[in-house]
């Protein structure tokens, strides 16, 4: 009951299609990674897909229920949402930070109630952040502010969580170390949709890939599936060979 | 010592009020001040302590914890530590729309008009900086905003000025400009706290929303906080108050951003707990102001506002020196 199903979104803003009659669904218990070049309309499809823009054509789902009616309190408490851009306006203490995960289950900073210190403490603790949580954010490096954000999504314990670009400007080691993060949500039961660049990072973490390019959904499927010498030409137009999972780009065409 | 913040600052408002009460161009002793408080002394003292210091002394205060309180709010909103209600030019329009009712004769006809017009042009400015926020997510341009709407509340004070029938209204219209709270009277008080408490209480309720907007407005709506609406209470809230303080006192600038650049650090940068003590610190600090005002041994009475402006602009200047962000 907690899946997110799109049918036939679409996005048009003045001239642009954007999106374009994409149809797809996440549920719990799967890494669902969204690939597509800069200008794809990756963002725009997450945000349609969640209700936080409207959509000109096409429903989106959660748990049941419209994402266009449900009320943000309700939608934050379905999907915890990890947007791109993630500037934090104060050096706020990371235990406070990741308590702004409960903001939809009414939490107030400094007052946190029973439920509220748990779930901060379980999200603290499996993003490795324990030791942290006392630290103003502005003291941290790029690795640990991202496993910040994502205890912040973990601490709303919403059944899914979609992050865009996540693991943009980290270094090989911070990657991996934020994809496992996502990995054993979705193995202790929850659902994830990823927006990533990295296509090998991808068909090693993700169950199902989806190929998006100027707003159409190409293909939607197993990395053993999809991850063809063809897609990546129609995709992202480079020239690649693959290997198992590892993708080695020759070029761009 | 973040839990005796609160506290502490009630207290020292509530002695700063007493001192105000005790000093003046005649002393009163202590006793003398209790005893015309709750009701006893003679008539003279009475009336110096009800009619004269304490409606000075609790304007001060309310004033102050007005702008205070709007201040901590809008840079909760805004993000920005830079933000408050005189630096975005919302006191001087608000104090060009009084001065406009004043100057037409509408407070003499009905004294409401005087809180009315301060608010309304405090509500058309805020309301101009949130649009203007939702655009963009530059601070520098926000601020340019707010000097050019300053710029523009203030050519149009002078073009008033300019047009003045008389000296009188002339000096009226400065001592408006220049921001003070002497001779008011619990009448004055009375005809603004309507506004001014339901501006409180509404940017109270918007609390938690400011807590969430610490993570950017993207991610501020995905935790589950309602953008539009929180954006709308904040402008109001902050629109009724400032516009009440305006019309008590005229534009009285800088404390809205000291007083909360001063308490941040204890409420661990979280908007939300900076409200209270902000409010009580930028109150405290104009009723200690206003008694410097009424001590300092100068011809004219200095002006609360130019006192106030005097200190808070460097602090101003200082603040935006050390400003750095934080993951941009």
């Amino acid at each position: 009951m907690s899946e997110l199903i799109v049918n036939g979104l679409s996005v048009v803003r003045g001239d642009a299609r954007l999106v374009s009659d994409v149809s797809f669904a996440c549920r719990t218990g799967e890494l669902v990674a969204l690939l597509g070049p800069n200008g794809a309309g990756k963002t725009t499809l997450l945000r349609a897909a969640l209700g936080l823009e409207a959509p000109t054509q096409g429903t989106a789902t959660l748990g049941g229920d419209d994402t266009q009616t449900l009320s943000a309190t309700e939608r934050a408490r379905r999907a915890s949402y990890l947007p791109q851009a993630r500037p934090l306006a104060w050096p706020s203490p990371v235990r406070d930070v990741v308590a702004l995960g409960r903001f939809a289950h009414g939490a107030a900073l400094g007052r946190l109630g029973d439920a509220d210190q748990k779930a901060v403490a379980d999200a603290l603790s499996a993003c490795d952040l324990s030791s942290f949580a006392d630290r103003a954010t502005d003291t941290l490096s790029g690795g640990e502010l991202a496993r910040v954000h994502f205890a912040r999504a973990f601490a709303a314990k919403a059944p899914l969580l979609i992050a865009d670009e996540p693991v943009a400007a980290l270094d090989p080691k911070h990657q991996h170390r934020v994809l496992q993060l996502v990995r054993d949500f979705v193995e202790a039961g929850g659902g994830a949709i990823v927006v990533l660049h990295d296509i090998s990072l991808a068909a090693r973490f993700a169950d199902r890939l989806l190929w998006l390019r100027d707003g159409a959904l190409l293909a939607d499927g197993s990395p053993t599936d999809t991850l063809t010498p063809e897609r990546l030409a129609e995709v992202y137009d480079i020239d690649a060979t693959i290997d198992g999972h590892h993708v080695h780009i020759e070029g761009a065409r | 010592m973040t839990r005796l913040l609160t506290p502490g600052l009630l207290l020292a408002c509530v002695v700063a009020v007493f001192a105000a009460c005790l000093l003046g161009s005649t002393a009163l002793a202590p006793s003398r001040v209790l005893a015309a408080l709750i009701g006893g002394a003679d008539a003279g003292d009475r009336i110096v302590v009800w009619s004269i210091r304490l409606p000075r002394a609790l304007t001060a205060l309310c004033v102050g914890a007005a702008l205070g309180l709007s201040g901590a709010a809008l840079q909760g909103l805004l993000r920005n530590p830079l933000a408050e209600p005189g630096v975005l030019g919302v006191s001087a329009t608000a104090s060009l729309t009084a001065t406009f009712a004043l100057y037409y004769g509408l407070v003499a006809i009905n004294p409401w008009a005087l809180p009315i017009a301060a608010i309304s042009g405090a509500l058309v400015a805020t309301a101009l900086i949130a649009l203007a926020a939702v655009r963009t997510s530059s601070v520098v341009t926000l601020i340019l905003i707010g000097v050019g709407l300053s710029s523009l509340a203030g050519a149009l004070m002078s073009l008033l000025m300019n047009l003045a029938p008389n000296p009188f209204s002339l000096s009226d219209m400065i001592n408006w400009m220049l921001g003070s709270v002497a001779n008011r009277s619990f009448d004055d008080l009375l005809f603004s706290a309507p506004f001014l408490l339901v501006g409180a209480a509404i940017l109270f309720m918007t609390r938690r929303g400011l807590s969430a907007l610490t993570l950017g407005d993207e991610a501020a709506s995905g935790v589950g906080l309602n953008l539009r609406r929180q954006r709308l209470a904040v402008v109001l809230g902050a629109g009724l108050a400032t516009g009440a303080a305006v019309a008590l006192a005229g534009a009285i600038g800088f404390v809205g951003i000291v007083a909360p650049h001063i308490v941040r650090p204890w409420v661990q940068h979280d908007p939300a707990r900076s409200l209270l003590p902000s409010a009580l610190l930028a109150g405290l600090i104009l009723v200690l102001a206003d008694i410097g005002v009424r001590l300092m041994p100068t011809d004219n009475e200095l002006k609360l506002g130019v006192v106030a402006a005097l200190i808070g602009a460097p602090a101003f200047i200082w603040i935006a020196m050390q400003r750095r962000s934080i993951g941009e």
